[in-house]
């Protein structure tokens, strides 16, 4: 459903390359992991996907379910089903957690050609995604992110994901700075998410977030390419060997 | 530099005597004859203001002070409702600055005693004259606000308001611009006894020049809201100006909204003399283009334990030119006093400019006193948040601007009046985005 074909990406306004040939592909039903080192591009891979500005694709192509992502505007890719939760969730005051909801789902329902949901539909949605992850009344009132802790930006992140049923889902380091038991909240939703006919791909440090979202496909990425494609077992590699090894092999001569 | 100011001088007084040639007093009983001989006399004395006066150093005030108004067009509502208009009010009606009997209610209204400025007029005596003028002259220190003495002495029409209980609904003053050079010259006194509490709306342009003066005495624990919206006219030239002076417990809560209009000055003069008395001033103001709009306010905490609050928002674009000038004056005698500040604007191109003056003067030792300005674009990362949600660039910046306002649209407290201005601001930004 994900096609991403040698993406090479350098910044926009320095001659910086920071992609520089990722290929991947994300089938429907699937659950992709991308581990990798500080700064090999992780990151960078998400935010081109979702159409953040300043940086410039050099060459590859990148489509869901065949449309080019690449051609389109951030709206238009959440419209087409894309989803990113944000590694750094943005704050932002004076707009209120349930006004941003409501805006979000209405504006791909309309993009879909779909009639606005009704208040009280919309209410009774919110309020059922919201207890599933323990986000209480309080935090839907406060505005977007504004005063949440590192745990709770992350679980609004994923119930943002349980509001719009993307198609096609990319979590970066949602599991960063959760507790345990945030982290067991957090891949409960994820894992109901999961469906035949929706992908994720979970850029993650830990294996402790895999152990309850199961990959089918583990890839290690460094300085801006894929490096090695696995099973489940190469997180496991990682974690107790690190890098170093993978990464070495992976070193052009 | 003497010749400078000689010049100044010069100038001035030729302005002002262009303005007053030809031009008598209007007639009246002896209290408003006396207070509009004392503010010609005090106008002769101040002169009109100058475009480079350091008090008007980002305002340009030559078309408000000439002799004669500058035609404006008249805007149209298209069908449009106009502001307030489903809510229960007494409706004060004024065509081109000259009250209209057949298009207002009648002038009655339980714990209130409104009377028609030119109707008091005629009378030997009235308890106006302890207002009329009174205030507007505490104002002329330290900086002279002569536009207002001009407004004291020439003005005929307006309203007299003594609310002496709970007012049971709001009284709306609705200004009407029919004539394209109308020159239209309102005073206002409001005197609220102690304990009452009235909410004063205004709307609408009013004229092609329109000057108005508010006076309000705020009795102990009296209160007093007041929310205006200035119309939408493009053409507009309009300096207002409320001189307030509140007592013990007494409570003061004034916002503005500004939506186009070539020159807009709002200027507000605030006095609290009564411990414990709080005083807001709040505004929003959007413009496109060919405006310029400024606030200018002055807070003096005279008393124990006064709060005052001052919050303005401004949303620029193309050239538009946004003005704070804002003080807030503690006396030695003021202790305890909390004075907040706040100035900002978005500006939504590099073609537009705020330019700010805040001020603090503080002569008491225990003070909690903060003041802030801010000038900057909508958030990018803020942006491209809401627009990776499927938010459309169009409503996501509409929604940026619109939480910009919030702090400024939060000091509005009737819910039914804050929503109606909310609106008025939705359908302008929704004009105005960004092809
Ligand atoms: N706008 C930018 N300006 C300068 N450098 C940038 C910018 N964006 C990314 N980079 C650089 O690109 C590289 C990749 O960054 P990216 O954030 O994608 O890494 P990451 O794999 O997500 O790292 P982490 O695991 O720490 O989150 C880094 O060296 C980073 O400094
Ligand atoms: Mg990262």
């Amino acid at each position: 459903m994900l096609e991403i074909n040698d993406l090479h990406v350098k910044l926009g306004d320095e001659d910086i390359a920071i992609l520089k040939g990722v290929t991947l592909s994300v089938a429907p039903g699937t659950v992709h992991a991308i581990m990798g080192p500080n700064g090999s591009g992780k990151s960078t891979l998400s935010y081109v996907l979702a159409g953040r500005e300043g940086y410039e694709v050099t060459a590859g192509t990148a489509t869901l379910e065949g449309a080019d992502l690449l051609g389109m505007e951030p709206e238009e890719r959440a419209a087409a089903g894309l989803f990113l939760a944000f590694q750094y969730p943005v704050e932002i005051p004076g707009v209120g957690n349930m006004t941003f909801l409501r805006t979000a789902v209405n504006a791909q329902r309309r993009a879909k050609g779909e009639e606005e949901m009704s208040s009280g539909a919309f209410l009774k949605l919110v309020r059922e995604k919201a207890a599933g992850l323990k986000i209480d009344a309080d935090m839907l009132k406060r505005p977007v992110n504004t005063g949440f802790s590192g745990g709770e930006k992350k679980r609004n992140e994923i119930l943002q994901m349980a509001m719009l049923e993307p198609k096609m889902c990319i979590l970066d380091e949602t599991d960063s700075g959760l507790d345990v038991d945030a982290m067991k909240l957090v891949a409960d939703g994820v894992n109901a998410l999961r469906s035949e006919g929706r992908g994720f791909l979970v850029i993650t440090h830990y294996q402790r977030l895999l152990d309850h979202i199961r990959p089918d496909v583990v890839h290690i990425m460094s300085d801006g390419r894929i490096v090695k494609t696995g099973g489940p077992d190469l997180a496991l590699e990682v974690e107790t060997q690190g890098y170093g090894d993978i990464v070495d092999a992976a070193e052009p001569a | 530099m003497a010749g400078r100011r000689e010049q100044i001088a010069r100038a001035r007084a030729e302005a002002t005597g262009a303005r007053l040639a030809g031009q008598a007093l209007p007639s009246g009983g002896a209290w408003v004859t006396a207070a509009r001989r004392e503010a010609l006399a005090r106008l002769q004395a101040l002169g009109l203001p100058d475009r480079r006066d350091e008090y008007w150093k980002y305002t340009d005030p030559t078309t408000l002070s000439a002799a004669e108004p500058i035609a404006a067009a008249l805007f149209d509502l298209k069908g449009e409702p106009p502001m307030f208009h489903e809510m229960d009010r007494l409706r004060v009606v004024f065509v081109d600055g000259v009250f209209d009997p057949a298009a207002s209610d009648d002038l009655a209204l339980a714990g209130v005693e409104i009377e028609r400025l030119a109707t008091a007029a005629a009378a030997d005596i009235h308890w106006a004259r302890d207002l009329y003028g009174v205030l507007e002259a505490r104002g002329q220190e330290p900086v002279p606000r002569s536009l207002a003495t001009h407004n004291t002495a020439f003005a005929e029409d307006g309203v007299l308001i003594r609310v002496t209980g709970r007012t049971e609904k709001p009284v709306s003053l609705i200004y009407l611009h029919r004539a394209e050079t109308s020159d239209a010259v309102l005073h206002h006194c409001i005197r609220l006894e102690p304990g009452a509490e009235l909410t004063l709306m205004e709307n609408g342009a009013g004229a092609a020049r329109f000057s108005s003066v508010l006076e309000v005495e705020v009795g102990e624990g009296a209160r007093f809201h007041h929310v205006r919206a200035q119309g939408r006219d493009h053409e507009r030239r309009t300096h207002t100006h409320i001189f307030a002076r509140l007592a013990e417990r007494g409570v003061f809560k004034s916002f503005t909204a500004t939506v186009n209009g070539r020159l807009v000055r709002n200027e507000a003069f605030l006095e609290l003399l009564g411990r414990e008395a709080v005083a807001h001033v709040a505004g929003t103001a959007v413009g496109d283009g060919d405006f310029h709009q400024d606030d200018t306010v002055f807070v003096t905490h005279a008393a124990e334990s006064c709060e005052s609050r001052q919050v303005f928002k401004k949303v620029l674009r193309n050239g538009a030119v946004g003005v704070f000038q804002g003080k807030i004056l503690v006396t030695a005698e003021a202790q305890l006093t909390d004075g907040y500040q706040i100035s900002q604007s978005l500006l939504l191109d590099e073609d537009s400019q705020f330019l700010v003056k805040p001020e603090l003067e503080i002569y008491a030792d225990d003070v909690k006193c903060s003041h802030g300005s801010t000038s900057g674009a909508i958030d990018p990362v803020q942006l491209f948040y809401l627009r990776s949600r499927g938010v459309p660039e169009n409503e996501a910046q509409g929604l940026l601007v619109l939480a910009f306002l919030a702090e400024a649209l939060n000091e509005i407290e009737d819910e039914r009046l804050a929503a109606d201005i909310r609106n008025r601001l939705e359908a302008w930004l929704a004009r105005h985005r960004p092809a």
